[in-house]
Order: C-alpha cells, then structure tokens, then sequence
C-alpha cells in the first residue's frame, strides 16, 4: 500500500521535477501557470506549511501536555474518563466542519480578543506589524493545534499510564507535592514518549488541508511567505486543493503532484520518527513493570 | 530502583527543599489549575462548534433540503439530496472494499503472523499509512484511477477513502483479537478443530463487537474526509448517475458552499454540515460507548 503511494505520487511529480530540476522546485518561489511563462517553486508553501504547523505545536503541545497530566495524574478517576471521552470526540469531528466554524465563528473571536490588542500594543515589533484580518497563519495555527489536541494527549496519556507507581511513589516518600512527583519521577520516564506524541501531532497539522485551505488566506507567490504572524499565507497540502480542479495543464498538475510528493516524504519522516520514539518507549517500560 | 537513581532524585529534591514549603504548594496549586485550564481550553472548541452547527443548521433543515437538488446558484433554493446520496454510494464502496481487506489483515496479524520481520513490517507501514496526509492518498487515487480511466468516477473516490479505511480497520480488528483469552483457542484445539475454523467460527465470532467498531470508526473517519474527494470524484449538483462519473458529497459540498459569497449558500453549508455532523458523531457516541461496557478503549488516533 505504501508503495503504490509512493510510486504514484512519484510518477506524477516525474515531469515537474525534470522541468524545473528538484533543487529548482524546492527553492524556487514563483507560482506561474499561465501557457508559455510557467513557473513553479515550491519553497513559499514549504515555509508556510512549516510556519502555521510551528504555531500549532507551540499552543497544542503545553495544553495537550495538561490535559494529559490532569486526566492521568491529577483528577479523580470519576472525571478521568468522561474527560478522555469529550476529549476524544473532538478528534472525531470532520476537518471540514472545523473549517466551517473558524471561518465563520472563530476567526472574529481571534481577530477581535488575540489578534487586535496584539496588534495595537506591540505593532512595533515587526512579526505583529500587519492590520489583522483574522484569516492568516496565526487563525490557521491555533485551530490546527485544536485538532492536533485530542492526538497528543490521548497519546501522553497512555505513555503516562505505563510510568511505573513506584516511580512516583519514590518521589512521594521524598516529600515531594504532586506537581514536583509529576515533574522529577513522571516526565522524565515518559520524555521519549511525550517528544513521539509530540511529532506525530506535528505529522497531523503538516499534512491537513481542507481546514488549512479555508483560513490561512491563499496567496500564491513569494508573498506566501509569512512576514508577520497576521500575514496570509498557503500551505503545500491547501495550494493543492485550490488548484487542482482548475489545473489547466499537464505540467501545472505535474507541479500539483510535486507539491503532494514533498508533503509524502515530509510527513513520512516525522511519522516514521515519531513512531519508532513512541514504540520504543511503550515496550521498555511494559517489560520494567513486570520486574 | 538502583542506587543511582535514587540518589538522583535526592539531589533534585534537595534543591526543593530549600524553597519554602508554602511555595511549593502555591506551586502544586497552579500547575493543577494550569492543568484544569488546558481541559476547559479544549472543551471550549467543541461546544462551540457543536452550538454553532445546531444553531444555523437547523435553520436550513426541510424535507426539500435533504432530497432536493442544489437550485440555481445564490438563489437559496433546493437542497442538498446528490451530496447526501452521493457521500452514501462513495463510503458505502470503499467500506465494501476496506473491510473485507482490512478484517483478513488484522486476523492475519493476530492469529498468523506471530512477530518476524515480515508481520512488523506490516504494522509498521500500516501504522505509516495511518499518518500519511489526506491529500497525498487523493493524488494516489487521481494518478491510479482517475488518469487510467480518463474521468473522474465514484471508483476513484471509494479507492482513495478505502485506502484511508483499512489502516484503522486493520489496528482495531488485531488488538480486539488479542484479548480473546487464549483458553477459548485451546478448546477449539482440543476439540480437534481445524485452525481456519477456530478463527473464524470462535476468535472472530467472540470479537464481533469490537471489529465492528472498528469498521464504525472507520466508515465515520472517511464520511468526514473531503481532501482526497476533491482530485477524485469532483463533485457534481446531479444526482448519481454512473460509477464512472462524478458525484457529489456532503464534505465536498460544505466546501463549495462556503467558499460562495452568499448568505443562503453559507446557511446550505451549515445545514450540510449538521447533517455530517450527525451521521459521524452519532456513529462515533454509540461505538464508543459500546466499547467502553465491552472493557476496551478505542484510541484517538485512529
């Protein structure tokens, strides 16, 4: 399966790459598909997927982090489990009812509370100098951390879970308050596991288009670089989709697939990383608790 | 716990110690707000949504809605009946094509495989699978399909949301097969039962529920998927006409709606997505429910 993947997604991308060179496509900013002055490079939405994805870990990671400590540390078992439910629910809602509501709800709700006092206390610095709109990088990011959410922290619960008791309870016996046991006996056990939850998220928020594609403003060009956190920008998953109806010609399409073969081999390796931290750390301790 | 570690913690507490025991507690307390914080944080977005969806989708629900086609463009009239009907035909073939796969996979995995190289691989690509982007399988689905038979078709969509399908179906399906205690294989073999007849007539019939969930799970994971239908089937305002034509559905359409300068577009949109919305929470509260009385948890990622 993986390989007709890749073997499709490469086929595609075939003419694109020779057409521009890969070093070409990957650097280059242009986006031209008008007949006779074509021009592709990808780099723009390279930067831009990478961008509203660094947002989003940045918001996702400490809260999903929270709530995992919470439900497996702190609260009584009684709410543990409705918590994970509602939490897991969220993980159930289509991407494109996501999309729909940060389009017409939750944008205004950052415009207005996040985005314009921002913008009206620290205009001088230069990453908030630009009129917020609501529909840039910075929106994008945070509903992608919302989506991101329920992932990370089902997950840092479950690698939680396996942290030996006594691990705890060495802290515990030492004097320490919970937050400080959570702190010196539990992260540090679940460190590996916590960072593989953590990229297997970013995997998530890289290649996520449809709710990208409604916010993030789509512009194409050198301008999809994002020079403030309230500029428009287009992510390689969501220039897919707005264009690919409308692709007029083979080479177009070609570039498209281009597009789709960099986003294939991005997210193969954060997820190839990211399961092999988290394998890595569920097996050592399953076998340490049986001591 | 050796010597080691246990003089670790002593120097990391010694550091503590020094600090007042009051600020440590002031400590504790915040960070278990700060926890308590990061649930509320998450739960917000949910209830929004779910509010938002209710309130302007019911706005837009009639009978005409639900059957009708899609009238004239910022006219407000008609429905969203090819979209409905449209998202019914796609996912129902890609389920006929990923559970059959997916089933024989997982009892592969659990029942045959054992743990050599050849069956690791084959969790760890399909574990791979999971994670690969939407729309990458949507470019999977237009190279193989779509440029192969020269039109857009409902073949091509089914192909690419089955190829999202069988990675979940195959997760859920192996790990309920493990916990059918092994005592109820032995009596099948002590019985002189054949191994194929064990596995299908005891193990898969004892693990019903939970492959079933899975195959639930699964069909709501890709009715909510709109990436892959873009470069698939197209989208269309007629109704089903042949496998090899375009169709429409329910995401696809939420799409189109939105991205329309219309107030009435964008109520169709809403009253689309609360119907989404239904089918996909609906079958997701009900399977996890189940699961959680049948004493098995369906994790989030899949």
């Amino acid at each position: 399966m993986v390989s007709l993947v890749a073997f499709s997604v490469l086929r595609g991308s075939i003419e694109i790459f020779s057409y521009e060179g890969i070093i070409g496509f990957l650097t280059g900013t242009d986006w031209n598909a008008v007949e006779g002055r074509e021009s592709f490079g990808a780099l723009p939405y390279i930067v831009g997927t990478l961008v509203s994805s660094a947002i989003a870990m940045v918001i996702g990671v400490p809260i999903s982090l929270g709530i995992a400590t919470f439900v497996s540390e702190m609260s009584p078992p009684r709410f543990a489990a409705p918590i994970s439910f509602v939490i897991e629910l969220l993980a159930a809602v289509p991407s494109i009812i996501y999309g729909l509501w940060a389009l017409f709800v939750f944008r205004f709700w950052i415009r207005d509370l996040i985005e314009m006092p921002l913008y009206n206390t620290f205009h001088w610095i230069p990453i908030f100098d630009k009129y917020p709109f609501g529909l840039d990088v910075f929106t994008a990011g945070i509903v992608l951390a919302i989506m991101i959410i329920p992932i990370i922290s089902s997950i840092c619960r479950e690698v939680m879970r396996v942290v030996p008791n006594s691990q705890r309870e060495a802290a515990y016996s030492l004097g320490a308050t919970r937050w400080e046991a959570v702190r010196i006996a539990v992260f540090p056990y679940a460190k590996a596991g916590i960072l593989g939850a953590a990229i297997l998220g970013l995997g998530r928020a890289v290649g996520e288009t449809i709710l990208v594609t409604m916010i993030i403003g789509n512009v194409i060009g050198i301008a999809a670089i994002p020079t403030t956190l309230f500029s428009q920008s287009q992510t390689l998953s969501s220039l897919i989709a707005n264009e690919f109806n409308e692709a007029s010609s083979d080479l177009h399409l070609s570039a498209l697939i281009g597009l789709g073969a960099v986003l294939l081999i991005l997210t193969m390796i954060i997820n190839i990383g990211a399961r092999l931290l988290v394998r890595k750390m569920v097996k050592v301790p399953a076998g340490d608790k049986k001591k | 716990m050796n010597n080691a570690e246990r003089k670790d913690y002593r120097l990391v507490l010694h550091g503590h110690m020094k600090k007042t025991y009051r600020k440590r507690i002031i400590i504790d307390r915040l960070a278990t707000i700060f926890a308590i914080v990061c649930v509320v944080a998450a739960i917000i977005p949910l209830g929004s949504i779910l509010l938002e969806v209710v309130k302007n989708g019911v706005a837009a629900l009639s009978l005409e809605f639900l059957v009708a086609t899609q009238g004239s463009i910022g006219s407000g009239k008609g429905g969203i009946g090819p979209a409905i009907q449209g998202t019914i035909i796609v996912v129902g073939l890609a389920s006929l094509i990923a559970t059959p796969v997916g089933v024989l996979t997982g009892i592969y995995l659990s029942e045959f495989a054992g743990n050599g190289i050849f069956p690791s691989a084959v969790r760890f690509l399909n574990s791979v699978l999971t994670g690969l982007p939407s729309i990458v399988i949507g470019i999977v689905g237009y190279v193989t399909v779509v440029l192969v038979l020269g039109s857009f078709s409902v073949w091509a969509g089914a192909l690419s949301l089955s190829i999202i399908m069988i990675p979940i179906v195959v997760i859920v399906t192996e790990e309920t097969l493990r916990i059918v205690p092994h005592s109820l294989r032995e009596a099948g073999y002590a019985l002189g039962i054949s191994k194929a007849k064990i596995t299908l007539n005891i193990v898969l019939m004892t693990a019903k529920s939970g492959v079933l969930t899975g195959i639930g799970l699964g069909i709501a994971r890709i009715a909510g998927e709109t990436a892959p239908l873009i470069m698939t089937i197209l989208g269309t305002s007629l109704f089903f006409s042949s496998l090899e034509g375009p169709v429409d559905a329910l995401p696809l359409r939420i799409w189109r709606l939105a991205s329309q300068p219309y107030e009435s577009a964008h109520s169709f949109g809403w009253g689309a997505a609360l119907v989404l919305i239904l089918m996909v929470l609906g079958v997701n509260v009900v399977l996890r429910l189940l699961a959680h009385k049948k004493g098995f948890t369906v994790r989030a990622e899949v």
